[in-house]
């Protein structure tokens, strides 16, 4: 897996082009490199192209959903070892489950506030790698709701 | 006694018994020649034919030894043959013995006609006597002689019938025969019978024929008391031959010895008639014989004293007698028996409760039971109108019958419509009539019994009605069931579609949660990217704008989970998650996370928790809820003072309580309910001074059903309020 200790690269995976652009941009000032899919497919093909460091999956999706997409991702060698966090403005029960099932690392309720998202991108990624852990303030990541 | 001494001869006195027994016993030893004199001695004095042949059958007896012996003789001109004499019989036995001539099937007959000698040996069957002659001789072996002029001949004018004698000498008895029929030719020619003879002979047989058809025995007896003429039935009683039983001898002489001694000489020597009881033996079967006696004594110049006893069996009479009274006897037990039977019929034909009727064979009445009585005789005082009631049931009845004795059945079945006298009203009967017959299948009479139908009408209306009622009750439960069926149809669609709606109702609320969070997200994320300073420094006034954008945005979404949270219960959607988890620690966890708004409010929050609480076992996410919403709500509400948490554990129910109390504006009483409904807070004006959604308590209260608790609230305007959340220790589900 490529590292890049400086800016992790984040894909973000939303149907919804404002909040894309919004975490987009906020990610971008919070020193992350960014790139983004509109669908499950566009995500499958960026996660193989740009070997992100995370991945953000909203999981209603369009042509294929965010459950099919962490399964294929999770199931592939190339891709099984990025951190997928689960991103939803479902807040029935049995959707975290069914994320975590799908092999989602995380699981974040819409609305999040782009500084919510941020700190829960940062723990994981502290966790995945411990001698990024080291340098980071420990702040933990709030959902609001 | 059969062997009666005959009469001696004309010189010999009457009577001297002993002097001609004597004379017997001379003439016994006398030597043939000397007696043949003595025979022809005998006929030289004689000069009538009865008493000549008297004078040789008892020469014949004692000299030949011929016991018994019948001289029969057939006068000049007449066409039958005459006993004139007999040796060895009673006087009775031989009297009416006559023979007609012209009776060509008697052997007797055959034998004189043809002049030969006829034998006639001893009768042992019944064959054989049919084949005999009757005669005094009855079974006895004896011979028929025919005597002419010359003894045993042609012509021969009389008949001798002598007992068989085997031991008597044949020339003897030839010279006997010759002799005899010698003189008594002489004697007939010299001195024919007499027409006085003739009658007088005729008269005596009919007297003898006469005495003998009497059933009653009679008897002439000498002043010695043995028997001169007896005839049939007395013969039966005082006599037997050798030949018979010895039991029938022995009754014989029994009876002889009884007659000798109730003609004892006293009697005898009484003059008139005397009248006595006899008791004798029947010697055919043994059985007592009960007769009267009468007994008169005769003085007869020529044969002396005798006793005439008739003897009347009364045995027949007393016994019809004692019939009688044992018939009057059975008649009388008969009737009280009869009388008995009917004292019982009538009791119950009395004690039956439906009327009976007898009716004889004319129609007429013969007898009727107390309830028949009431219907069809009057009863006084009776009114016109019951009058009229009796006479019309009377008509009725009697037609009744009337048509009854007309037809040929035998039981008849009708209905009769009378009146209750006593109550004029209608009564219906049903009449069932039987006729009895006597064994001769004649009609004796009607039994009829009515039976009241008022009772069974009245019983057929009420079950029809009831029936009726039944039948209607039973259309209106059959109604009722089917619109029962049509409404739980209706019920069930409704419920389908109602589930469809719920379902529907989740579903898009679920949908529009999620429609509506996505663009509050991009919202409140720019609002929080413009307060960070994104996009570049921001003035305090913008800032302060934004918050109120951030602050809007963050309530609606609020609005929006808790709207969620409804529907998810609402819908059945909320799963619970039950686990073991102390309370105490979830407390702490509530105030930890409020910790920041406690902070700003300056109030002080206090802890007071039981020691020793034991974990419970329920879903603690919920609990959270409920305990975090009661906290929070009491610090919104108070301004100043403390807000207590209590938890207790509810020894004798198993439950806990956990109660937020505080020192706020407290609740009046009116409203403690409406509290708990949706979107509820006091004032609902649009500038209300407390924030919230006004869902909280209604979901608090949803949520602590779900737990098999509840929440409860005490409080006082002014003073403060205490929410108590009760659980039990262990949920159920």
């Amino acid at each position: 897996m490529r590292t890049n200790v400086e800016r992790p690269r984040v894909l973000l995976v939303d149907d919804y082009p404002d909040a894309r652009e919004m975490y987009s941009e906020y990610l971008q000032f919070s020193g992350f490199d960014v790139i983004q899919a509109a669908n499950g497919m566009e995500a499958l093909q960026q996660a193989l192209d740009a070997s992100p460091d995370i991945i953000l999956m909203d999981l209603s999706l369009p042509v294929m959903d965010g459950w099919e997409a962490t399964r294929r991702l999770k199931a592939d060698k190339r891709t099984a070892g990025i951190p997928v966090v689960a991103l939803t403005g479902h807040a029935l029960a049995g959707i975290s489950e069914g994320a975590k099932k799908a092999g989602c690392d995380a699981f974040v309720t819409k609305p999040c506030l782009p500084e919510d998202l941020v700190k829960e991108i940062q723990r994981i990624l502290d966790e995945a790698s411990p001698a990024r852990k080291a340098r980071r303030s420990g702040k933990h990541a709030k959902t609001v709701g | 006694m059969r062997h009666r001494a005959p009469k001696a001869n004309g010189g010999a006195a009457r009577g001297d018994r002993r002097n001609l027994q004597l004379a017997f016993t001379v003439a016994g030893h006398e030597s043939p020649l000397g007696a043949r004199l003595r025979l022809l001695e005998g006929f030289i004095g004689r000069t009538e034919v009865a008493d000549c042949a008297q004078y040789a059958l008892q020469w014949l007896g004692e000299q030949l030894g011929v016991s018994q012996s019948i001289c029969m003789v057939k006068p000049a001109g007449e066409q039958s043959l005459f006993t004139v004499a007999s040796y060895g019989f009673v006087r009775n036995e031989v009297a009416g013995f006559t023979l007609s001539l012209e009776d060509w099937a008697n052997p007797l007959v055959a034998a004189f006609n043809e002049s030969r000698l006829a034998p006639f040996p001893t009768a042992h069957s019944a064959a054989d006597r049919r084949r005999r002659p009757h005669t005094p001789f009855e079974d006895l072996p004896f011979q028929a002689v025919p005597l002419g002029v010359s003894g045993v001949s042609e012509d021969a004018f009389a008949l001798l019938l002598t007992a068989w004698q085997p031991s008597a000498p044949r020339p003897e008895l030839q010279w006997f025969f010759q002799h005899f029929g010698q003189k008594l030719d002489q004697t007939l020619r010299e001195q024919s019978l007499s027409d006085g003879d003739r009658k007088q002979g005729r008269e005596r047989s009919l007297l003898y024929s006469i005495i003998n058809a009497v059933t009653d025995p009679i008897l002439l007896t000498d002043t010695e008391g043995r028997l001169m003429i007896a005839n049939a039935r007395a013969l039966t009683l005082f006599t037997a031959s050798e030949e018979e039983s010895e039991g029938r001898r022995g009754a014989v002489r029994m009876n002889n010895m009884l007659l000798s001694s109730a003609l004892s000489s006293k009697a005898i020597e009484e003059t008139g008639a005397s009248r006595r009881e006899l008791l004798l033996v029947n010697p055919v079967d043994g059985s007592d014989l009960l007769f009267e006696l009468l007994s008169t004594v005769t003085e007869d110049p020529r044969h002396g004293t005798g006793v005439v006893s008739i003897l009347r069996n009364v045995t027949d009479l007393r016994r019809a007698s004692e019939e009688i009274e044992e018939n009057y006897r059975r008649l009388r037990v008969a009737e009280a028996q009869a009388r008995a039977e009917s004292d019982r019929l009538n009791l119950i034909i009395d004690s039956v409760a439906d009327p009976i009727v007898v009716t004889d064979a004319a129609g007429a009445t013969s007898l009727m039971n107390e309830p028949a009585e009431r219907l069809f005789t009057m009863r006084m005082p009776a009114s016109a109108l019951q009058q009229r009631w009796v006479q019309a049931n009377d008509a009725h009845f009697s037609s009744f019958i009337a048509g009854m004795l007309v037809s040929a059945d035998r039981r008849r079945v009708g209905e009769i419509g009378l009146m209750d006298p006593a109550s004029g009203e209608a009564m219906p009967v049903e009449a069932i009539a039987g006729k009895i017959l006597s064994e001769h299948g004649e009609l004796t009479a009607v039994v009829t019994i009515l039976h009241d139908r008022r009772e069974a009408l009245e019983k057929g209306k009420l079950y029809e009605q009831l029936k009726q009622a039944s039948d209607e009750l039973e259309r209106k439960i059959q109604a009722a069931t089917a619109d029962i069926a049509q409404q739980n149809e209706l019920l069930r669609r409704q419920a389908i579609e109602l589930e469809q709606a719920s379902a529907l109702k989740s579903q898009f609320l679920a949908n529009m949660s999620h429609e509506f969070r996505t663009p509050l997200n991009a919202m409140l994320g720019y609002t929080s990217m413009l307060l960070q300073g994104v996009a570049g420094p921001v003035d305090a006034g913008v800032k302060r704008q934004l918050s109120r954008i951030e602050s809007n945005g963050r309530h609606l979404l609020a609005i929006i989970n808790e709207i969620l949270d409804i529907s998810r219960i609402e819908a059945g959607r909320m799963p619970l998650q039950l686990s073991q988890f102390d309370i105490p620690a979830l407390i702490s966890e509530v105030k930890a996370e409020l910790e920041p708004i406690i902070m700003r409010s300056k109030l002080t929050v206090v802890l007071d928790v039981q020691k020793g609480l034991r974990p419970i076992r329920s879903d603690r996410q919920k609990v959270k809820q409920i305990v975090l919403n009661l906290l929070s709500n009491a610090l919104k509400f108070t301004h100043h003072g403390t807000v207590t948490i209590v938890a207790r554990r509810n020894a004798p129910d198993r439950t806990l309580t956990v109660s937020v109390n505080d020192t706020g504006i407290g609740i009046a009483p009116a409203d403690q309910e409406r509290i708990f409904e949706d979107f509820r807070q006091l004032d609902n004006s649009p500038t209300r001074p407390y924030s919230g959604t006004g869902l909280g308590l209604s979901i608090c209260r949803r949520l602590a059903q779900m737990l098999d608790g509840q929440i409860s609230v005490k409080s006082e305007v002014g003073k403060g309020s205490a929410f108590m959340l009760t659980l039990p220790l262990k949920g159920r589900r």
